[in-house]
């Protein structure tokens, strides 16, 4: 008796450690319940390849929407990973303490401002100027992978800086022994053996952009068309249904929820691939 | 390719990282004194203290402040228990096998849902299927899955750094699990908790697109956590998108941004309190 | 002094706090219970052309009725017109005429709102005919200065779809002829306004009621856009602004209805921009 009420507390605990995993299966469950009609209803092929959205007229094919996530996703990530992981150089090998005191408070902060802000930063700022400077509308592709770029710094810097931390010393130490200098050690030694580390930094990264959403709905001008330019406008997965869902009803609104099946289908993938890294970095 | 003297390559490197490094605090700067030079002139106790009139385009935001507040304490006090029980189970109760492996997982990944997916869900379970409606609830209990892996997250890296001595001590006094946990274990995590509780309020304070899904707009105050809520947050974009009142949408964003301040630098104090105790 | 017991004492009265807190929370909630269900409380729900005035009657009608709460919600006049049809609004916001199974709704018209073609207060295009109009809005024209302008992009801006004033354009000013995908989509009256007012290239349709000096309404095939205009017929693009219910309308949401077609809820409309059915009369 004495033994089952020790195991009590544990078995209490074990329900409510479960909690985690029932949250993520209710979330799963109910986006995919509410989507697959639609594409069963469409064909896998014909929504996710399909180039015309046309709700009014019954077409629901995604393709302009996952081209404008990858298109911006990858101008944030060409845009911010090398000043990202130039930065984590910076604070664990040439940041004088005080420096350092100074900086990792402001990019945590940089990561606590609402993405609505950001969003209304990049109208204000950045839409114009690429407007005025670059050509077409401002509201583009350009304009989002910028903001997107600012807005992933932080994730992407402090899974760097944790890889760059968990070197062994005596790679650094061995390298500069040999008489490299500081720069030669961290672009030979130390780069290279924080690869995964940072492999999977960049991968967080790009999950967070292509999760990105009310600050993108603002700088990208949300043309359903495909778009050809870095300086045309474009809308993604995420703004596709942010736009929509206030009216969207029956088909209208199951395409979207089926929108949200392949945002959770890419955003898990990427997920799973960047904690294996991680994993393998640790090893 | 004719090879730099690695004397030059270092001063180039070196220029380009301080650079780097420069530039991330520009931009912070710029983004923030955009927000508070625009927008702290807007601020007055009547601003933060009245409600909006006519659409937002008078009066103050009172109620977008008391929402904002109603909806954090919903999410935090859900997700806390959950949280902490969850870091408690992992590191007290088992070892690594599969159940923590998938308990982790799970976590993980709530993390990298896209809020707006959390919004979707949010509207279809809480606001359609459990006919709550738009309401502070639902646009709380949605919030509280969002800062779950957080909460857990931090919980068992406060819990995990104390210092084995505390339990020993606990145990040698003839304590049992239970007691150790709640008279030792728990009071010495308790710092780490905090901070994440309060990152975790920094994120709900932050959120929009989860919450205008499921806590709705409504300016009203509102009276109960059944009432729809506009939060700060939701209540700027609103004011940016229709042109209400730009006054009032830079008085809102700063007020936000000096809560977020608040926030961070309370959870940094913390921190550093935390760690330099644990030496 | 042992650390451990100063520690814990004032851990605890942390605890103790925190304990307080929930307890409290839980108080809310309760005391919440009892006033969910209340009998003086409506929503109205739909045209996001509409709401802003529907919030201003409101607020006047609970300044007269300080016991009944009037919640608005946005959406889209598709969205707010399902929501009437459904119950979960007890009135719904259309500003477009009904159509198809609507017409077993109730509904009655508040007032009549100008649909104003806008560009930026420097282009030197000031009128256009429909024709031209329907041209940019296909695409089949794209500069400026095909229409007597200077040379430049045209920057299209359009109303998402679920959008009453979408409708409104497409059925009036387009024939029902297809809008563009290529043409940038926004969700409210006022970011469309934003927009053009910041874009020299740009063009855009909003609520008459909600032209100001940012941006410039077109002339369209000779006719002013204004509320003279409207009012004796000259100005085609007008559209109604509706309120909905699934039957007759009952208790708040009748007396609040009676409010607005009245002498002083139709003052407020006119004050405010629009076009009520008094003035008509008048003139």
């Amino acid at each position: 008796m004495k033994r089952l009420l020790d195991r009590l507390p544990g078995f209490i605990f074990l329900l409510i450690a479960l909690s985690a995993l029932s949250a993520l299966a209710l979330i799963i469950v109910f986006i995919f319940y509410e989507g697959i009609p639609i594409i069963a209803k469409v064909g896998l092929g014909q929504f996710t390849l399909g180039m015309s959205w046309a709700p009014g007229k019954g077409e629901f094919g995604i393709l302009p929407m996952i081209i404008g996530t990858v298109s911006v996703t990858l101008g944030a990530a060409v845009l911010g990973v090398p000043v990202a992981i130039l930065t984590s150089i910076f604070l664990t090998e040439f940041a004088p303490a005080a420096v350092s005191r100074i900086v990792r408070p402001a990019i945590q902060l940089l990561a606590g401002i609402p993405s609505v802000v950001y969003g209304f930063w990049g109208l204000t700022f950045i839409v114009p100027y690429i407007r005025l400077w670059i050509g077409g509308p401002g509201l583009s592709v350009l304009a989002g992978s910028v903001i997107l770029a600012i807005m992933i710094l932080p994730t992407v810097i402090s899974i760097t800086e944790v890889s760059l931390l968990a070197l062994p010393r005596t790679y650094k130490e061995g390298s500069l022994a040999i008489g490299a200098t500081q720069w030669q050690t961290v672009w030979s030694v130390q780069l290279p053996a924080a690869k995964s580390g940072i492999m999977a930094a960049v991968i967080l990264g790009i999950g967070r952009a292509v999760g990105e959403t009310m600050a993108v709905i603002m700088v990208l001008g949300n043309a359903v068309a495909l778009p050809e330019s870095l300086l045309d406008p474009a809308r993604t997965l995420t703004t596709n249904i942010g736009i929509e869902m206030g009216y969207a009803s029956g088909d209208h609104q199951q395409a979207l929820f089926a929108t949200g099946i392949v945002l959770l289908v890419i955003v898990m993938s990427l997920n799973s691939i960047a904690q294996a890294t991680l994993k393998r970095s640790q090893r | 390719m004719m090879r730099l003297n690695p004397k030059m390559t270092q001063v180039l490197a070196k220029a380009l990282i301080w650079g780097s490094a420069l530039l991330v605090i520009v931009l912070l700067l710029f983004i923030l004194l955009f927000v508070l030079i625009k927008g702290v002139p807007t601020l007055s106790w009547q601003f933060l203290t009245e409600n909006p009139r006519d659409m937002g385009r008078s009066g103050g935001i009172f109620s977008t402040i008391v929402s904002t507040i109603l909806v954090t304490l919903v999410s935090v006090a859900v997700a806390t228990p959950f949280g902490v029980g969850t870091a408690l189970y992992l590191t007290e109760f088992t070892r690594e096998g599969l159940a923590t492996r998938i308990i982790r997982f799970s976590a993980d990944t709530l993390a990298a849902i896209p809020s707006i997916v959390y919004g979707l869900f949010g509207f279809i379970f809480f606001v359609i299927n459990l006919n709550m409606g738009w309401s502070i609830l639902s646009g709380g209990l949605t919030m509280a899955m969002m800062i779950l892996p957080t909460i857990i997250r931090t919980a068992e890296e406060a819990i995990l750094a104390i210092h084995p001595l505390y339990r020993e001590v606990s145990f040698s006094l003839g304590g049992t699990k239970m007691q150790t946990i709640l008279g030792a274990v728990l009071p010495s995590a308790l710092r780490g908790i905090m901070t994440g509780v309060i990152l975790s309020i920094g994120r709900c304070v932050a959120e929009t697109a989860a919450v205008i899904l499921t806590a709705g707009s409504s300016l009203r105050l509102p009276e109960s956590v059944f009432s729809p809520a506009r939060t700060m947050a939701v209540h700027f974009y609103i004011l940016v998108r229709e042109g209400i009142s730009m006054e009032r949408a830079y008085g809102t964003a700063a007020a936000l941004i000096i809560l977020i301040l608040i926030i961070n630098v309370g959870a940094n104090m913390l921190i550093n309190r935390f760690v330099a105790k644990n030496h | 002094m042992n650390p451990l017991f100063s520690d814990r004492m004032r851990n605890r009265n942390l605890l103790r706090l925190a304990g307080m807190i929930l307890v409290s929370l839980g108080l809310l909630l309760v005391s919440g219970c009892s006033q969910a269900q209340k009998a003086h409380q409506i929503i109205i729900a739909g045209s996001t052309s509409v709401q802003p005035f529907a919030e201003i009657l409101a607020e006047e009608y609970m300044k007269m009725h300080p016991d009944i709460s009037i919640d608005i919600q946005g959406g889209g006049s598709s969205s707010g017109i399902k929501a009437a049809l459904s119950g979960t609004a007890a009135i719904g916001m259309s500003s477009r005429d009904l159509k198809g199974d609507e017409l077993s709704l109730w509904s009655a018209e508040i007032a009549r709102d100008g649909l104003a073609i806008i560009v930026h207060p420097d282009n030197t295009v000031n009128e256009l005919t429909s024709a031209q109009v329907q041209d940019i809005y296909i695409k089949a024209v794209d500069n400026w200065a095909q229409l007597g302008g200077q040379d430049g992009n045209i920057h299209l801006f359009t109303r998402e779809e679920g959008s009453g004033t979408r409708d409104a354009f497409v059925s009036l000013a387009m024939d029902n002829a297809d809008v563009t995908p290529k043409a940038m989509v926004q969700d409210s009256n006022g970011a469309v306004r934003q927009l053009v007012g910041d874009d020299p290239g740009a063009i855009g349709y909003i609520s008459l009621g909600l032209v100001n000096e940012q941006v410039k309404p077109v002339v369209l095939d000779g006719v002013a856009a204004s509320h003279a205009n409207i009012i004796n017929g000259s100005y085609k693009l007008s559209r109604p602004f509706l309120f909905v219910s699934n039957g007759d309308p009952v208790g708040i949401a009748k007396d609040f209805i009676d409010f607005v077609l009245s002498e002083e809820g139709r003052q407020i409309l006119t004050r405010e921009g629009l076009v009520t059915r008094d003035a008509e009369v008048q003139s």
